[in-house]
């Protein structure tokens, strides 16, 4: 039976049902509009965010203006308030969490995925690393104070010591910095990636791989020219996604991050993420242009995530362009 | 249909009936007891939850809540109107007091001693001078063998290593006591930082969030130097220095001396001190307030304020040593409850 037909007897079943019982018709047409009247007011739920955030952060828009992204200055005292360090921790420390999460997520979906290793070890690896992602961030952010820090405070120190001619590692660190807060942030979009990359690697048709192996190529061959260029739209959709997860991330990143608002090239220096600042500060904000400012940083990062998720839809639409 | 199916009716069961019996109990819970909802300073929490615990088991038909979200935050909902009652460590200013259509009252319930505590391997019983206490959080004295430091702490080996201070990420009373101290006792830094909640610190220290954030990051890091509340240097087992007093006497945070400086602070009618370096004691100590409207709608609300206010003055202070505070010298307590009898009323 071809497709159309199918779905035209299912429509002749319905028909005949709510012949049979007219109440049945009215609970259909209920449960129809319920089903669309809770779609559109999550929609709507959004529009009504939006709003409610630029109006907020309305004093400060009008007070800063386009000057807010720029200016360093954050000073409640003397009400006067600049984005560029906020704006900087977030950018640079999600940038630094893709580039540690990225290659180990696809090497965690790679080996999951293939069948090099045996399953009993497979399966217990790949639901690990899904369990990490169950852990709540504030769990992780103390893990990442009490423990991760003084693992990470020696690397740190070898790096000042050794490598401090590169800028980025050109200043004694104190523990907290933007490179803790990377890892950290590393480590909470870590299943992100590598779940969704397995389950993409997984859904690659099995004739493409037959072919490759039947040309002749190794299995690393049809792993790197095959598997992962047909992947790679899936895989590109996976680390966007993760990205708004680093974007987005509060506690976490708040309790390694140090909280220090300045731009500094090293990444041994002690930085300040947009959700960490309206974490700390927003319940302590009284004036108006206090919670403006913060407001106005919220909007920011609204929009910040929004052109990621925009980015992430062009980019994903081009990978499958290419492939077809 | 799913809507016939033996699940979807048991579901739909259960949670009428959840809804109906959580309901049903709130509806019981407010005719028995009058609730009064409070919020704030995290400074006196522990306080409190004490104080309220004990309070309402000597008056079951009053129910005390609190919540601990700052004293900004306190001072936010009470201008707001949507507490009963609030708690803050710094006092309100005249711009905030303006705001409170009902007129506030402060009454100030304990003291508490804000601790300087530090992480040097190797090294107890640091030593800071009114010349080394700000110039360290000004970031003038940048290294621990200063030549400053050294002077107040002979015979102690001081590493060769950068100071790291730390400092509150959020606005906090905590912050208002001790740069109200740092204010008192050096003019610099009162012109470049000031006696504030949220102060703008100069070089960008590490920051935490709330005291135990401070405590986490103080104990993490090696060579920091940062302040909490006295009680938290038990919590963490950090050392805490001894701080120069204006008779130039170093003193620990202790309850004893943290009592003997609040004894020398001299509290005006309407109970709001900004003493930031007392005569006596240990000289970075505030006083923490509880902030109550002048006129409440209904009088069953306002006698409860007022039995509340009495009780923690009157049967209240004997639980602040046991919890690290300071108790409020009884001349200043007996003021304060005449106050709130004859200031708070049903208008």
């Amino acid at each position: 039976m071809t497709n159309p037909d199918r779905a035209k007897q299912y429509l002749e079943v319905e028909h005949n049902l709510f012949q049979a019982d007219p109440k049945n018709l009215l609970l259909e047409q209920g449960f129809t509009w319920l089903v669309r009247i809770f779609a559109f007011s999550t929609a709507g739920l959004l529009l009504w965010l939006s709003w409610i955030i630029f109006q907020d952060a309305e004093p400060a828009i009008a007070q800063f203006g386009s000057d807010f992204l720029l200016s360093q200055n954050w000073n409640v005292g003397e009400l006067s308030f600049g984005a560029a360090p906020f704006i900087y921790g977030t950018v640079v420390s999600s940038t630094l969490a893709l580039l540690i999460a990225v290659p180990i997520g696809l090497a965690v979906a790679i080996v999951t995925s293939e069948n090099f290793l045996p399953v009993w070890v497979r399966s217990p690896l790949a639901t690990l690393v899904e369990l990490i992602a169950a852990i709540p961030s504030v769990i992780v952010g103390l893990w990442g104070i009490y423990v991760m820090i003084p693992v990470l405070q020696p690397l740190q120190l070898w790096l000042y010591k050794h490598l401090a001619w590169i800028p980025l590692f050109s200043t004694e660190p104190s523990g907290p910095s933007m490179l803790a807060a990377g890892v950290i942030l590393a480590i909470v979009i870590l299943p992100t990636i590598s779940v969704i990359s397995r389950d993409v690697l997984l859904a690659i048709p099995l004739e493409l791989r037959n072919a490759s192996m039947s040309l002749g190529a190794t299995r690393w061959e049809t792993i790197f020219k095959i598997i992962l260029p047909a992947s790679a739209s899936g895989i590109v959709g996976a680390t966007i996604l993760a990205l708004g997860r680093a974007l987005g991330e509060t506690m976490a990143v708040t309790m390694v991050i140090g909280n220090s608002a300045g731009i500094n090239i090293s990444l041994l220096e002690p930085a300040y993420s947009i959700t960490s600042v309206l974490a700390n500060e927003f319940a302590e904000a009284l004036e108006k242009l206090h919670i403006g400012a913060l407001m106005y940083l919220a909007l920011i990062l609204f929009v910040i995530t929004l052109i990621v998720n925009l980015i992430a839809v062009l980019m994903v639409n081009i990978f499958t362009k290419k492939i077809n | 249909m799913i809507f016939f199916t033996p699940a979807f009716r048991l579901v739909v069961t259960t949670s009428l009936l959840t809804v109906a019996v959580t309901l049903g109990q709130g509806f019981t819970a407010i005719t028995q007891a009058l609730t009064l909802n409070g919020a704030g300073a995290t400074f006196p929490k522990p306080l409190y939850d004490r104080y309220f615990a004990e309070f309402s088991k000597k008056y079951p038909d009053i129910q005390v809540n609190y919540e601990g979200i700052g004293s900004g935050g306190g001072i936010k909902q009470l201008i707001a109107g949507t507490v009963d009652f609030a708690a803050s460590d710094a006092a309100m200013n005249d711009a905030e007091i303006d705001k409170v259509k009902q007129g506030v009252l402060m009454i100030p319930t304990a003291g508490g001693a804000v601790a300087v505590i530090y992480n040097l391997p190797g090294v107890s019983g640091l030593k800071l001078s009114h010349t080394v206490l700000p110039d360290i959080f000004s970031g003038k004295i940048t290294r621990w063998n200063d030549p400053k430091i050294a002077a107040d702490n002979p015979g102690v080996e001081l590493p060769d290593e950068r100071i790291k201070p730390v400092v509150r990420a959020d606005g906090s009373g905590t912050s208002f006591i001790f740069t109200n101290h740092l204010s008192a006792i050096n003019d610099d830094f009162k012109t470049q930082v000031g006696a504030t909640k949220e102060p703008k610190w100069p070089g960008n220290p590490l920051k935490g969030k709330g005291n135990p954030g401070v405590a986490a990051l103080v104990k993490q890091t090696a060579g920091s130097i940062g302040y909490v509340e006295a009680a938290y240097t038990k919590q963490t087992n950090l050392p805490a220095a001894s701080v120069e007093n204006q008779k130039g006497r170093f003193v620990a945070p202790s309850i004893a001396e943290a009592n003997t400086a609040l004894a020398n602070i001299k509290f005006p009618a309407n109970f709001r001190v900004f003493e930031g370096n007392p005569a006596d004691g240990y000289p970075i100590t505030g006083v923490t307030w509880l902030l109550v409207y002048k006129h409440y709608d209904s009088a069953e609300k306002t006698e409860a304020v007022k039995k509340l206010i009495q009780w923690c003055l009157n049967d209240g202070q004997k639980f602040n040593n046991g919890l690290g505070y300071t108790e409020i010298p009884a001349s200043v307590a007996q003021e304060a409850i005449e106050t709130v009898n004859s200031g708070i009323s049903t208008p």
